[in-house]
């Protein structure tokens, strides 16, 4: 085993053998490559111990949805389930398009119309999903005799956000309009959903 | 380190002395909740504290282990296995219950020694450390104490959850994947609920190795007391044990009795009815609140109703609540007065107790109160106070507060003579 002084002669002489003319010791860039090399391996055993966290393979791997939509009254609301979060498919009345539209762009949060939200002929149909913006809650309004806010569309309960005939955001802590997922009518009737 | 006059450890047993020369554990241990321990003569009750929160943990930790013997995280059975644990499991309903409400007897406790050091000005040098590794552990208790309240898996635990990890979505850009991340999937499901119970069993031991540090640091200055004078001479101080281990022993008596009633008697009084639903995705209880030790934090989250500067208010809100706690870390500079003890600070203990303790007892009444009216316009001005109070009024009251006299040391302050040189 070498002593300390046995330790320090020798670093003595390796400096004196590698010492370039420019200061450099050739030694520092074996130094500074090894420690990169373990860091290089460091980020790569730290990649997959991040990655596991993300969605897995079963989670991502989501069926669409088809929703029979016939049985809904202008007036109603059905909630369903998909990507394990609620959606609110929304027969509006003439009268609530009517409302929907009368309201000037300019004053709302999130800027949106009516038939941005909705798919061309079908602006009754309010597909949303019942995921309130700010933190996450169920928005009330899609049942029979839930609360629907003083915009007659949905009310967050949780923090008190108030949503429009078109689910846009419209007073409260929310910053955008409940979000509509990609959707098609598949027929007059059928809606699917993802 | 230690003062001069500290006892010196001198084992009984020749087993000790064995012990001792090899792993000086004993002495480890005598020297720091033991005879060689000098503490001031003079510490109050509030004194209590630190150590009823060790106790705090040490059951927390006890009552935990043993019910993860009996529960298992899985969106199906995890409500199922609560009721099993309350029900089946012979004693569990005592278990289940000592750990519910331990919790927030060590919120209580923390609580208490939190405004202890507030009030007494514990934050500042040369005690700035232990100040900053006390709020690092006030920060793993509030994530310790989430996951477990999402365990359950009830209506609570869901959107619990639900509002809490949506805090994260409040982040430009990065938010929702992040949130995606951190849930591993888009609402709280199984991959969720299974690393919060994984989460929930590791953070206690972390916890347990910061609050070592937290009695490291403080045995390098020594424990601070009620006038805020340092110890000067030897009569300023007594031994830790027999003198504070009695004084503890019985403060650790009445805390026990209080658990004890609550748990017994009242087991449910600080939870919430609604965890006992097990937890529906597709239906948002008409009113979430958290668990009571977290109802000031709430409150500001909520505060914010309107953008600002183009910031959305939910990300000021979001921002408002971690910005609450982050403040304490920098409290040992904001209050630049040279007096620790409130009891010398006629400015300070005005604004103390008529500012800083209305204000936060405002800011848990709001966070329960549902979010509308007269609630929100007073959660506001609470949390402007809060906010106020640190980063305005106390930089103010230092300097132009004018003091009242110290006395000359801790005897003097206790006998009314001066310490026998």
């Amino acid at each position: 085993m070498a002593t300390v002084e046995q330790a320090e002669s020798m670093t003595e002489t390796s400096k004196v053998e590698t010492l370039g003319e420019d200061g450099v010791r050739r030694r520092d860039f074996i130094h500074i490559a090894a420690v990169s090399w373990a860091g290089v391996g460091a980020a790569a055993v730290a990649l997959p111990l991040v990655n596991q966290m993300n969605p897995s393979a079963d989670v991502r791997a989501l069926a669409s949805i088809e929703v029979d939509v016939s049985a809904i009254e202008p007036g109603q609301a059905i909630k369903t389930s998909w990507r394990k979060q609620p959606v609110f498919v929304r027969n509006l009345t003439p009268a609530e398009v009517a409302e929907a539209n009368k309201v000037a762009l300019g004053s709302l949060r999130d800027p949106q119309t009516l038939a941005e939200r909705t798919k061309p002929g079908k602006e009754n149909w309010l597909i949303t999903l019942g995921v309130c913006t700010h933190l996450g809650c169920v928005p009330l309004g899609a049942a029979a005799g839930e609360v629907k806010g003083e915009f007659g569309g949905y009310f967050c309960p949780c923090h008190g956000s108030h949503y429009d005939t078109a689910g846009r955001i419209r007073k409260g802590p929310a910053p955008l309009n409940l979000e509509v997922p990609e959707f098609a009518f598949i027929s007059d009737t059928v809606v699917k959903i993802g | 380190m230690s003062f001069p006059w500290a006892n010196e450890y001198k084992p009984q047993h020749p087993v000790m002395q064995w012990v001792d020369e090899r792993l000086p554990l004993p002495r480890f241990v005598y020297n720091a909740i033991g005879g060689g321990y000098p503490v001031p003569r003079n510490l109050n009750y509030f004194w209590n504290f630190g150590v009823l929160a060790g106790v705090a943990l040490v059951i927390q930790i006890i009552t935990g282990i043993i019910l993860a013997m009996h529960y298992y995280a899985s969106v199906d059975g995890a409500f199922n296995s609560v009721e099993h644990i309350m029900r089946d499991v012979n004693g569990g309903w005592f278990l289940r219950y000592a750990h519910m409400n331990g919790a927030s007897f060590f919120f209580i406790v923390v609580y208490i020694h939190i405004f202890r050091g507030l009030y007494f000005g514990s934050y500042k040098a040369p005690r700035e450390m232990i100040w900053l590794l006390g709020v690092v552990i006030f920060l793993l208790m509030m994530a310790t104490a989430f996951m477990g309240y999402v365990l359950p898996w009830g209506q609570m635990s869901f959107w619990g959850a639900q509002v809490i990890t949506g805090f994260f979505s409040a982040i430009p850009v990065v938010g929702e994947p992040l949130r995606q991340w951190l849930l591993g999937g888009f609402a709280p499901d199984q991959a969720a609920l299974n690393r919060f119970f994984s989460l929930h069993y590791l953070l206690p031991f972390v916890i347990l190795g910061v609050v070592i540090l937290h009695v490291w640091a403080l045995h390098i200055p020594g424990s601070s007391n009620p006038t805020g004078v340092e110890v000067k001479t030897e009569s300023d101080t007594v031994p830790f044990h027999p003198y504070y281990t009695a004084k503890d022993g019985f403060g650790l008596g009445m805390f026990l009795i209080f658990f004890t009633l609550v748990t017994f008697f009242a087991p449910n009084m600080l939870g919430h009815p609604d965890n006992y639903i097990p937890a529906n995705p597709l239906s948002t209880p008409a009113h979430i609140v958290p668990e009571w030790y977290f109802w000031p934090f709430y409150a500001i989250l909520r505060a914010f109703t309107v953008d600002f500067l183009f910031i959305p208010a939910k990300l000021l809100g979001v921002i408002a609540m971690f910005g609450s706690i982050a403040l304490l870390f920098f409290l040992p500079w904001l209050d630049t007065s040279p007096v620790r003890s409130g009891n010398y600070r006629p400015l300070f203990k005005k604004f103390f107790w008529f500012g800083l303790i209305p204000c936060i007892i405002i800011l848990a009444i709001c966070g329960v109160m549902p979010a509308e009216g007269k609630w929100i316009l007073l959660g506001q001005l609470a949390g402007a106070y809060y906010f106020a109070h640190f980063l305005i009024i106390l930089p103010i009251v230092s300097r132009i507060e004018k003091t009242e006299a110290l006395p000359n040391s801790i005897t003097e302050a206790v006998t009314g003579q001066p310490a026998a040189a």
